[in-house]
Order: structure tokens, then C-alpha cells, then sequence
């Protein structure tokens, strides 16, 4: 990867509805040049989608419980984790699947309709897989910063409109 | 008794900041968009602010030495050499109530009644103020658009006269942007160290600029001993509220300037002084990573505006520091007063006139790029649209 393909990374990490054109003017570079690099980013996987950041509480109706699973399992042999990692990424309630250093080995973050919704799904079908040998459920109760962004913080300007 | 008979006649005969005055006709409209604002619109980092809840904390709550705490000054000086490669000891700085002290202070240290201290013009509003309420009389650089607002050796040579007592060098620039590199900083030292006039080196933006580094007039050999730097953590740390600057300078000029803060100011604020501490500590740790960060923010907005302004129609030379476009407005017809006025009123965007800096400023205004892109895509729209119902 190149230098204007990382600094395109980082714009698009921030701001991803930025215009081609304008993002070449930004980095003062051609709009040709943008449009490759962010194509070569595409092509090889290294931008995946774009996808808005939303506070869900601000939603009428929000409905929408998450919670951070963390699951121990039994490695399998030739595959260690992967198998079941990616057994319990198939699903759509699971939003998240990370391997993690600490107590338990996987940490997964889904999201249903209900707590019950979840508790439904937890034993049903995430313990019921052969190699978890347990599972733990924390609730989100509350939303503080989500993809490096403050939630319930105004972005309100406190500076004095002129000075010099 | 009137009490008004009774103010000083040279601070009665003061005219008043045209930034104030343009400050009071924007503040009555409410919903407008400000790009005429002079400091960062990033918040404090936070180990920064963190550092001083902590110097509460622990009880650090009382007056420092005058010139500031021993760690602090040492963490300046080890900033200027590893920065700006120029080398100081502890004992040769002074920590002030911003840059804006360090101006007041250095221009009462040298100045006797009458004495003439060159000040480019347009620049920031406080320099010839301060040189006439310290008894002296400022005289005009005038800088041009044509040679990117840079101060010549020609016109530096042109008014030095026997009365000369000091000129000020404030690059990077407010209001224009404009910088100047080590070639021209000796250009200028050759005629400087032909004279007998200080410089006092205003470099408040000095982490500031886009694509080549500040070098500090202090740094060309032979000039040292003849500059006093000014500078502080507003800009760089975005840390206006704390109101923390710094002076550096050899001992001869120290002491005076020194002598001056202990009487006037004791010490800068303390819990301010710890968060200094802080944020230089983690810029020399961290290799300036979350400054430069905020400069490559900066120069985003920079090339945005500028390349804006040029569509539009209005000339802009390329600023390369600070944070601020300095278009000329010249052709549109209207005087800088009339033309940020009009757009205010028509457009509900706040930028500052070019007089507001001095007479030498008509024909320009100041558009600050410490605002959001979105405010920045916003004022452009308007300001086009403006121009184009001229």
C-alpha cells in the first residue's frame, strides 16, 4: 500500500462521503490518482464497505438489544479456532467475532430484538455447538463512544465567533 | 471630575481593535457561520487537561518561581533544540501568560520613549499597540501579495534608521499565512546583523505549516544573541484558555524582561504550567504524532479553501502556515469592510476584513480554516454565491 492510499484511509476512516474530486483536492492530488488508489483498496479487499455510525437511541422506535458474549471453547485439531469462530460468524444475529488474549477465547457482539431474543439464541445455539465449553452474556446497557465517536456529546463550537 | 479627562492620553487616543469591532456586529447574528476565528477549533488533548486536574489534585495550587517551573523550562528548551535546533539552558526562558505576554514584555524591555520598532504590516493586532504603549513608534513593513506577504531585505533596509530599536518577525503569519524559509531568514540576518536592532521572533504558529518546517530566525548562525523568541502552547497544543506562552532569550535580555513579569504578572497560572509540562512531554515521547495529525488536518481545510477561493474567482497566494487564506477581494469593487459586511448580512458568514490588521490589509479579508469541513463547504457555497450576485 502507498503513501496516498493510507492517507486516503485515514480521510475515508473519518469521512467516508467525500467525493472523489474532492478528496484530491484535499490531498492535493489529481482526481485520477484518488479514484485508482480507493479502486486498488477495493479490489484487494482493504476496504470492505461504508457504513454510517448511528445512535440508536435517538431512534423512535429502537428496539435493538446488544450484547458482548464471551465464549470458551475447545481448539480443534488442525484448525484450532477457526472452525468454530467461523461457524458462529454464519449467523446474522452475530455482528462480531473476535479472537481474544485473556480468560475466555472469543468474544462475540450480536444484537436481537430482546434480551430474551438473545438468551434464546445463547442457549439454543451458540452453547449447543460441539467444542464452547461456555459462554457469558453482558448486556450494553449504555453507549459512551462507538467507533471513535462521543455519543450525547454536543459538537457544539464554545469559541467566541471572532478573534483574532 | 470627569473621569474620562483623567485616562492617560496615549491610551485614550488607542483606536479600538477593528476585530472588536466586527466581533460585535457578528455576535448579534446568532446562526452565522464563523471562519473568522483565530484558535484551534480541536479540543485540548485530553492527557493534556488531564495533567492539570491532576496538579489540582496533588495540591500544585500556589504561585510558582517567577519564571516558571525548573521541569517545564527544561522541557522548552529541550522542545527548541530537538524542533528548532537551536539550544538554550533553563535559565533563558521565562514562562508567560501567552505569546501575548511575551510581546508586551520584550517591546517594555527595549523600548525608550521614542524609539521605532518595525512591524510588518498587515500582521496580528497587538504588535503596534503594544510598541506605543511601551512609549515607541511603530513603523510599517508593508508586505505584498506579490511576494507572499514576505518580508524583504530590501524593505527591512529601507527603514532601519539610527532610532531603530527592534523589529518584529511574526512568521508563520496572521493574518496571511505566510512563512519564511531559511534562505530568507538570511537574506534578512545579513542586514540585521549589520544594525544594532533586536528581533523579537513571534513564532506562536511554528508547528504550523504545510510541507516545509519552521526554522526559527535563532538558528542562523550570529543571531542568537540578538533574538528574543517568543512562543507558546495556544496553536500548537490547542491550548488558547490556558493562556501559556513562553520566552526565550540570552541572559542580557532575560533579566530585564524577567524583572518586568515578576513585578506585573508573578507567574503564569500554575495548573497551566503542568499541563505544559504534559503536553511537551508526550510531543517529544510520541514524536509530535497528535500535532502533526492536526496539521495534516489543517492542510486538508487549507488546500480546500484555497482552491475554492481561486474557482470562485478571488486571487489567494498560497498560504503555507498558520491557519488561515488571505484572498484579495480587490475585484469584486467593495472595500474589505463592505464586502465582509455584505456577506454577513447576505450569507450569514463570518470572515474578518483584511483593515482589520491594518490599512495595508484593504483589498483583503482573513478566512480562518480552524472550522469544520462542513462549515468550510458551507462558506465557500456562500461566498460564491455573494460574489457571483455582485
Amino acid at each position: 500500500m502507498d503513501e496516498l492510499q493510507k492517507t486516503i484511509l485515514d480521510h475515508l476512516e473519518q469521512e467516508a462521503r467525500v467525493s472523489n474530486a474532492e478528496l484530491a483536492v484535499m490531498l492535493g492530488t489529481s482526481e485520477q490518482n484518488v479514484s485508482q488508489a480507493i479502486a486498488g483498496l477495493e479490489r484487494d479487499g482493504v476496504i470492505l464497505k461504508y457504513t454510517a455510525v448511528i445512535d440508536e437511541e435517538k431512534l423512535d422506535n429502537h428496539d435493538r438489544v446488544q450484547a458482548l458474549i464471551e465464549v470458551r471453547i475447545t481448539p480443534q485439531r488442525d484448525r484450532g479456532f477457526d472452525g468454530i469462530a467461523e461457524r458462529i460468524a454464519r449467523y446474522e444475529e452475530v455482528q462480531t467475532v473476535y479472537l481474544s488474549s485473556g480468560s475466555y477465547d472469543l468474544m462475540v457482539v450480536m444484537q436481537g430484538r430482546s434480551m430474551r431474543d438473545i438468551a434464546q439464541f445463547v442457549s439454543s445455539r451458540l452453547s449447543t455447538i460441539d467444542g464452547v465449553l461456555s459462554t457469558a452474556t453482558h448486556f450494553v446497557l449504555k453507549k459512551y463512544k462507538d467507533q471513535g465517536v462521543c455519543y450525547g456529546q454536543t459538537s457544539e463550537d464554545t469559541r467566541l465567533k471572532v478573534t483574532p | 471630575m470627569k473621569p474620562a479627562d483623567r485616562v492617560a492620553r496615549h491610551v485614550a487616543a488607542l483606536p479600538p481593535s477593528g476585530i472588536r469591532v466586527f466581533f460585535d456586529i457578528v455576535s448579534d447574528m446568532k446562526d452565522a457561520v464563523s471562519l473568522s476565528v483565530g484558535e484551534p477549533d480541536f479540543p485540548t488533548p485530553w492527557n493534556i487537561s488531564e495533567s492539570a486536574i491532576y496538579a489540582i489534585e496533588r495540591g500544585h495550587t500556589h504561585y510558582t518561581s517567577n519564571a516558571g517551573i525548573l521541569p517545564l523550562r527544561e522541557k522548552i528548551c529541550e522542545y527548541y533544540k530537538v524542533r528548532y535546533n537551536v539550544s538554550y539552558q533553563p535559565e533563558e526562558a521565562i514562562v508567560t501568560v501567552g505569546a501575548s505576554e511575551g510581546i508586551d514584555l520584550a517591546l517594555r524591555a527595549l523600548i525608550d520613549p521614542g524609539d521605532e520598532v518595525i512591524v510588518p504590516a498587515p500582521s496580528y493586532v497587538s504588535y503596534a499597540p503594544g510598541v506605543v504603549l511601551a512609549g515607541g513608534v511603530p513603523v510599517s513593513a508593508v508586505v505584498s501579495t506579490e511576494n507572499a506577504c514576505k518580508l524583504t531585505p530590501d524593505a527591512l533596509k529601507k527603514l532601519i534608521t539610527p532610532r531603530t530599536k527592534a523589529m518584529i518577525l511574526p512568521y508563520p503569519n496572521n493574518p496571511t499565512g505566510a512563512i519564511l524559509t531559511e534562505e530568507e531568514l538570511k537574506a534578512l540576518a545579513e542586514v540585521l546583523l549589520e544594525s544594532n536592532v533586536i528581533v523579537i521572533s513571534d513564532e506562536i504558529y511554528s508547528e504550523l505549516t504545510y510541507g516545509k518546517r519552521h526554522v526559527s530566525i535563532a538558528s542562523i548562525p550570529g543571531m542568537r544573541e540578538r533574538t528574543i523568541v517568543l512562543n507558546g502552547f495556544s496553536k500548537a497544543f490547542s491550548m488558547t484558555g490556558w493562556r501559556l506562552g513562553y520566552i526565550l532569550a540570552p541572559q542580557a535580555l532575560i533579566t530585564p524582561m524577567l524583572r518586568i513579569h515578576q513585578y506585573v504578572i508573578m507567574c503564569a497560572s500554575t495548573m497551566s504550567q503542568y499541563a505544559g509540562l504534559e503536553a511537551l512531554r508526550s510531543g517529544l515521547e510520541e514524536n509530535f504524532a497528535t500535532v502533526e495529525k492536526m496539521v495534516a488536518e489543517y492542510n486538508k481545510r487549507r488546500r480546500v479553501i484555497v482552491d475554492g477561493l481561486r474557482k470562485i474567482g478571488l486571487p489567494c497566494f498560497e498560504p503555507e502556515g498558520a491557519f488561515y487564506a488571505f484572498p484579495n477581494i480587490g475585484a469584486t469593487g467593495l472595500s474589505s469592510e463592505e464586502f465582509c459586511t455584505r456577506l454577513l448580512r447576505e450569507q450569514k458568514i463570518a470572515i474578518v476584513p483584511g483593515t482589520a490588521f491594518g490599512q495595508s490589509g484593504e483589498g483583503y479579508a482573513r478566512i480562518s480554516y480552524a472550522a469544520s469541513m462542513d462549515n468550510i463547504r458551507f462558506a465557500l457555497k456562500g461566498i460564491e454565491a455573494f460574489v457571483q450576485s455582485l
